[in-house]
């Protein structure tokens, strides 16, 4: 029997085990809108915008493993997309997004909300496709739920026009082969015993566990190894939950707002075990200056990373899963050498590194630092909560000061540092996760960029929570330029004292408001907060002044670091410390 | 340092964008390029001249694999190859250079394909040295018009391609 293209589409989501589409409607789309009003397998979701439908399909994506979907309409719809596209494009989450086109004979005659999304996202996307006939519509959809979930994840487009979905056809479930598309798993084993030779002679060796770990599973075989070699790990803030952040062995997080015992490990290493990350600026600092002495053993699935910003002595292609496996039978069946003594002296050494600098700040009994707030929601969630972020000093601090030890549990725009990303992608974790308490830990300028998606929460009820540090102040922006600009606070205050009231925001939209203004206020609404199944804000009032620490300046080594100043030395108000 | 790199792709829409996208996106440049079809109806050969140090020619080799489409990447520079070039030059000489013009095509052996009142159009095909070497003997006598096809490249027998 024939089917219209729209059915066909909604065939093939159930055969994908779909059961959530975050999505927006309009004109193209309509008739599959009109399939889903009394469809029982499949729910959409109405966010209200289509930036948070991708963020919240990206929140889905990252915190189960699976597949995120989408569905938009053409024109702007699809162009509002595009920057919830990119960030799970940079990040390398599996998102699905299907966006409404003009009819094909329409195409290209600047039809009324006619965009060539197909154009504009191809930068942006693993890979995209415009459907230009029904029957090629079942095969498209299976491959690109492939290419999404496979070798390196990465978001795919799928242009739907108009006259597709209302044209008819058989339903088939083709097995599908892309001759052109074959992802390494299995790593080289030579590769790979090398590499177990080059762990056992190491003295001191430093693992970087990169968000690659947590994307394929990988996390007991990451333990496994730091354990058995008694590696010291250090987490991408990608990384971070792939190995305990409380483990003896966890370093914190390397780079420019790293831990100082983190980035001094990296430059004094002989050995650089690199797993499923990719060396991003913010991890090297100046590149030829990063880690002098290290041999590098870099695993990643995807060969372009190797070698694209550090020398590689060793590298692994390959599924860090499975290279790991079998690189930790190498070093437990095949290697003789006995490395206690010598990881001794090099723990050692990092222990004291951590006791010289510790991660710190100056608590006060009067304002709220906003770090005393993410290590009280660590306290009191005791690292059983999903937390995503928004960008700039928010981000930074959830980073260093909730300890995160479970993969899946910390949802950050990284790659692309979207402001915007956190809450939407807090809406799609929890719609996954209903039993679970999913917070939002987020910046008065950030919360701003999707704030419309309260409504979503609301109506749906999904309890999450978020955690404003609210500083009046862009203040990533203020702290660069109080350092590096003069303290000329160029367009980055905010005013958020005034202008909005969060608490009535909140309430506005039917959901909970609380707001703290004394260190001693933050604990009871916090715990007030978690203790309501309903979507709650909560409006931190900060110390405005304060700064994300340690910090590397942008183009330096790792090791020149910045601290806090010290109310001894008065009159110097930068410390570089090498 | 120079490369020719040779690419087996799917005979797809938006093929040719995603590679000159991919090109511009990261700052490499091309030279030339050249596209066509094979035996194989369904897939096209890309010839694509491009240059950089080893570390940029091996994140093109490694950028171009990954893309999708693309079938089969090899860096000719590496093999035993021949390649290719045709050149269309449109010549309008004086009066008493014509001879010179026609006696120059045929020592490169190129064929003269079009005349007029004014103008001679010679097709050459060569190695990139060739086509320079012609080009710049014919300028003196008024090149009007030229126009390259890029070049194009294949190993020779028995030479394995990765
Ligand atoms: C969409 C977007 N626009 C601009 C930026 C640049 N940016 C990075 S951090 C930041 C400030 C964020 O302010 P806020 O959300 O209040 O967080 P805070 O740093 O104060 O914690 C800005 C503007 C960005 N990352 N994303
Ligand atoms: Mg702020």
């Amino acid at each position: 029997m024939k089917i219209t293209g729209a059915e066909i589409f909604i065939e093939c989501l159930k055969k994908e085990g779909v059961r959530y589409i975050f999505g927006y409607p309009g004109g193209v789309v309509l008739s599959i809108f009109d399939l889903l009003y009394d469809n029982k397998d499949i729910q959409l979701i109405l966010t209200r915008h289509e930036q948070g439908a991708v963020h919240a399909s990206d929140g889905y994506a990252r915190s189960t493993g699976k597949v995120g979907v989408v569905l938009v309409t053409s024109g702007p719809g699809a162009t509002n997309t595009v920057t919830g596209i990119a960030t799970a494009f940079m990040d390398s989450i599996p998102v699905v997004v299907f966006s409404g086109q003009v009819s094909t004979p329409l195409i290209g005659n600047d039809a009324f909300q006619e965009a060539d999304i197909v154009g504009i996202s191809r930068p942006c996307t693993k890979y995209n496709y415009l459907v230009k006939d029904v029957k090629d519509l079942s095969r498209i959809v299976k491959e690109a739920f492939h290419i999404a979930m496979s070798g390196r994840p990465g978001p795919v487009l799928i242009d739907l026009p108009k006259d597709v979905t209302a044209s008819k056809a058989e339903f088939t479930w083709p097995e599908i082969k892309i001759r052109s598309y074959n992802p390494t798993y299995e790593g080289n084993k030579w590769m790979i015993t090398q590499a177990a030779h080059l762990i056992a002679k190491s003295k001191k060796a430093v693992i970087i566990a990169g968000g690659g770990v947590i994307l394929s599973n990988g996390s007991k075989e990451l333990r496994e190894l730091a354990e058995h070699t008694e590696i010291p790990v250090t987490m991408t803030l990608m990384g971070l939950g792939s190995f305990p952040g409380a483990h003896e062995l966890s370093l914190g997080m390397p780079g420019m707002h790293g831990t100082y015992y983190a980035n001094k490990a990296i430059q004094e290493s002989d050995l650089l075990i690199a797993i499923g990350m990719r060396f991003d600026d913010r991890v090297t600092g100046r590149i030829d200056a990063f880690a002098p002495h290290a041999k590098i053993i870099h695993i990643d699935i995807d060969p372009t990373s190797i070698r694209k910003n550090v020398r590689v002595d060793i590298p692994i292609v390959g599924d860090v899963k499975r290279v790991l496996t079998v690189l930790n039978k190498v070093l437990k069946e095949d290697i003789k050498e006995q490395w206690g003594e010598v990881r001794k002296a090099w723990l050692r050494q990092i222990y004291t590194w951590r006791h010289e600098r510790p991660l710190s700040y100056t608590y006060s009994d009067e304002v709220i630092k906003p770090q005393f707030v993410v290590e009280k929601i660590y306290e009191l969630t005791k690292g059983d909560a999903i937390i995503t972020t928004e960008v700039g000093q928010n981000q930074m601090w959830t980073a260093q000061f909730y300890k995160f030890d479970r993969p899946r549990t910390l949802l950050t725009s990284g790659g692309l540092g979207t402001m915007g990303y956190g809450f939407p992608a807090a809406i799609g974790a929890q719609l996954a996760h209903p039993n679970k308490l999913v917070i939002d830990i987020a910046g008065d300028g950030s919360i701003l960029m999707n704030i419309q998606e309260l409504a979503t929460a609301v109506l749906h009820k999904l309890p999450v929570k978020v955690a404003i540090l609210n500083n009046h102040y862009l203040g990533m922006v203020r702290q660069w330029q109080e350092l590096f600009f003069n303290e000329r606070y160029s367009y980055s205050h905010l005013h958020s004292d005034i202008v909005p009231d969060f608490v009535k925001v909140a309430e506005a939209y039917g959901a909970v408001g609380f707001r703290a203004t004394k260190s001693s206020e933050v604990e009871p609404v916090l715990k007030e907060a978690f203790k309501i199944k309903k979507t709650v804000f909560m409006d931190f009032i900060v110390d405005w002044k304060e700064k994300v620490y340690p910090m590397v300046p942008a183009g330096a080594a790792i090791d020149q670091m910045l601290f806090e100043e010290h109310k001894d030395k008065p009159e110097k108000k930068l410390k570089a410390v090498k | 340092m120079r490369h020719t790199i040779s690419l087996l792709v799917e005979n797809k829409f938006g093929v040719l964008s995603r590679i000159s996208s991919l090109f511009s996106g990261r700052g490499y440049n091309i030279e030339s390029l050249s596209v066509g079809e094979t035996i194989d109806p369904q897939i096209s050969i890309m010839t694509i001249v491009t240059s950089g140090d080893d570390q940029i020619i091996e994140q093109i080799t490694k950028q171009l694999n990954k893309l999708i489409d693309v079938i089969k990447v090899v860096d000719m520079t590496e093999l035993d190859h021949v390649e290719r070039e045709m050149v269309l030059i449109k010549v309008a000489p004086k009066q008493e250079d014509k001879a010179e013009v026609l006696r120059l095509a045929e020592i490169f052996r190129g064929r003269v394909v079009d005349s007029g009142q004014k103008t001679y159009t010679i097709e050459v095909t060569g190695d990139e040295k060739k086509i320079e070497a012609i080009v710049e003997l014919l300028k003196p006598m008024g090149i009007k018009e030229f126009v390259r096809t890029g070049k194009i490249a294949i190993a020779r027998e028995g030479v394995k391609k990765g």
